[in-house]
């Protein structure tokens, strides 16, 4: 097995007119690595997860997952977004959602083949949403909700996984199984997982390596090395305070609260 | 009086200009409510009212207009692809521009005052062979189209950011489902009019999805639902002299309310 990384970019900078979100960007992603992406409200997160997935080009640099440009990849990135509320009567069963995340790309009808359908039972059967999944999505809790989207992130087999925020709203008992069903997989299958958070906690005990992001700036490595007072005062350019309380990272001092949202 | 009428020509005609309308129409609808788009809908069924009242105007054939005012319709509210709030502001002001050119090109056209009631509340009953072939190779069209895209439309209308992160075109496609939308009104209208078209278009896919939470079902269920509907109204037209409209907005809406009644007394988990 080659020790190629999964994902490797190189120079990467992001700008809209004259704001830039970051520049010189450095990131590869190896087999089995669990990076959180951190940093405030606007300071390019879900844009990098964009560039990732090929659909935004960054302004400058070059990006590769696998050896090929992201465009071509995305039948092989599972994709976890945000919880985000269905209606209550959309006609959508937890079991058709987990199956567009395996051929709702593709064109036509789609036939009805035991192949695809045990795939989706076993994706359902490794998050544990075995038992609701012919419940409306609608109907389901948030947490519920994320288990059916983690089971339609890993039902294509992906190389990679990209999830942005899927924490938020869910409670911290869902947040765990959530994070604990992402690090298991990555553990067994190998497949790297990039986590967008504005919240470092809850993936504290699985996480590699933290890239955060902050006022047109970047910093890298691992959590002691990247959330530690003085990396994070000189991304914002103030003093910020992170102290240890209890085994959590708490940040203090960020300019307009922004860890408060 | 009900069997001699069903011998008659004009009424065949009529019944297969209305399953040919009812499956496009419960087809697309399941789309179109997934994505809310209920009031385009009345949007562009109005507009298409201005489209064949300007046709009149100036003496071509008005459904040709009616076609041609919804696509023009369907095209501009998918090129802009607006969302929320804004999507519904913008659509409310255009249609009630598109209204007040329709009043002005009625009272220009100098015709029978019959032509402009047949388009407003349908006129199935006297459609013709011509016009029943046109309906059905439009429908064909706008069927094989959805066939087509199917799983993409689907996974683009229930959840677009993981569809467009698959690398599913959701802009393009968006474009696409204004534009089917658009023929596939400009059919309805000229079974029930324009201001009953979400009787075939809203009503069917609404009272389907109370019944099922499986898409391909909801979809079957929804052209089941308008082809009873338009069907049975013209069979019921045939037995009492009231407007066949009325009775296809009665029984699709009668299965919109049994259909609501169904889903409260059956909680969702318990019928999974």
């Amino acid at each position: 097995m080659t020790d190629e990384p999964v994902v490797s970019a190189r120079g990467l900078a992001l700008r809209f007119g004259a704001r830039e979100l970051f520049a010189g960007l450095d990131l590869e992603l190896r087999r089995g690595e669990l990076v959180a992406v951190l940093g405030p409200n606007g300071a390019g997160k879900t844009s990098l997860v964009r560039i990732l997935l090929g659909l935004v080009a960054p302004s400058a640099g070059h990006v590769t997952i696998g050896g090929h440009d992201p465009s071509r990849n995305r039948a092989r990135v599972g994709y976890v977004p945000q919880q985000r509320a269905f209606d209550r009567d959309l006609p959508l069963r937890g079991r058709d959602l987990v199956r567009l995340g395996l051929d709702g790309h593709r064109w036509g009808l789609g036939r009805r083949s035991s192949g695809p359908a045990a795939q989706v039972d076993a994706a359902l059967a490794s998050v544990g949403a075995s038992a609701y999944a012919d419940t409306p999505v609608g109907v389901l809790s948030g947490g519920e909700q994320q288990r059916l989207r983690v089971a339609q992130a890993l039902v294509c087999n992906p190389r990679l996984l990209l999830v942005d925020e899927p924490l938020l709203s869910l409670d911290l008992a869902h947040q765990r199984i959530v994070v604990g069903l992402l690090d298991a997989h990555r553990r067994a299958t190998g497949t790297p997982v990039l986590f967008v958070t504005h919240d470092v906690n809850p993936v504290l005990p699985f996480v590699d390596r933290v890239l955060y992001l902050a006022g047109g700036t970047w910093a890298i490595g691992t959590v002691d090395e990247v959330m530690n007072s003085e990396t994070l005062s000189r991304l914002y350019g103030t003093d910020v305070d992170v102290l240890r309380v209890r085994g959590r990272i708490v940040v203090v001092g960020v300019p307009d609260d922004e860890h408060h949202h | 009086m009900f069997w001699e009428l069903l011998q008659q020509h004009f009424v065949h005609s009529a019944l297969l200009a209305g399953a040919v309308v009812s499956v496009v129409a419960g087809a697309i609808g399941v789309f179109v409510v997934a994505r809310g788009l209920s009031f385009a809908v009345h949007a562009i069924s109005e507009l298409g009212f201005t489209g064949a009242a300007g046709a009149l105007v100036v003496g071509i054939d008005p459904v040709a207009g009616l076609v041609a005012g919804s696509l023009a319709v369907g095209a501009v509210l998918g090129v802009l692809s607006l969302r929320g709030s804004e999507r519904d502001s913008s659509i409310g002001a255009v249609l009630a521009f598109g209204l007040g050119l329709g009043v002005l090109f009625l009272s220009l056209y100098q015709g029978y005052a019959t032509e402009a009631t047949n388009l407003l509340f349908g006129s199935i009953v006297g459609v013709s062979g011509a016009q029943v072939r046109s309906l059905a190779i439009v429908a064909a069209l706008v069927l094989a189209a959805l066939a087509a895209l199917y799983r993409p439309l689907l996974f683009a209308s229930v959840d677009p950011e993981v569809a467009e992160a698959r690398g599913v075109p959701v802009r393009t496609l968006s474009v696409a489902v204004f534009l089917l939308l658009a023929l596939a009104t400009a059919e309805a209208v000229q079974v029930v009019g324009v201001l009953l078209v979400l009787t075939l278009v809203i009503t069917p896919a609404a009272a389907a999805q109370r019944l099922t939470a499986r898409p391909g079902i909801a979809v079957l269920l929804s052209i089941v639902i308008a082809l009873v509907s338009t069907e049975g109204g013209i069979l019921l037209s045939l037995e009492k002299d009231w407007p066949t409209s009325f009775f296809i907005t009665a029984i699709s809406f009668a299965a919109y309310v049994g259909a609501r009644l169904y889903g409260t007394t059956t909680t969702p988990s318990a019928s999974a």
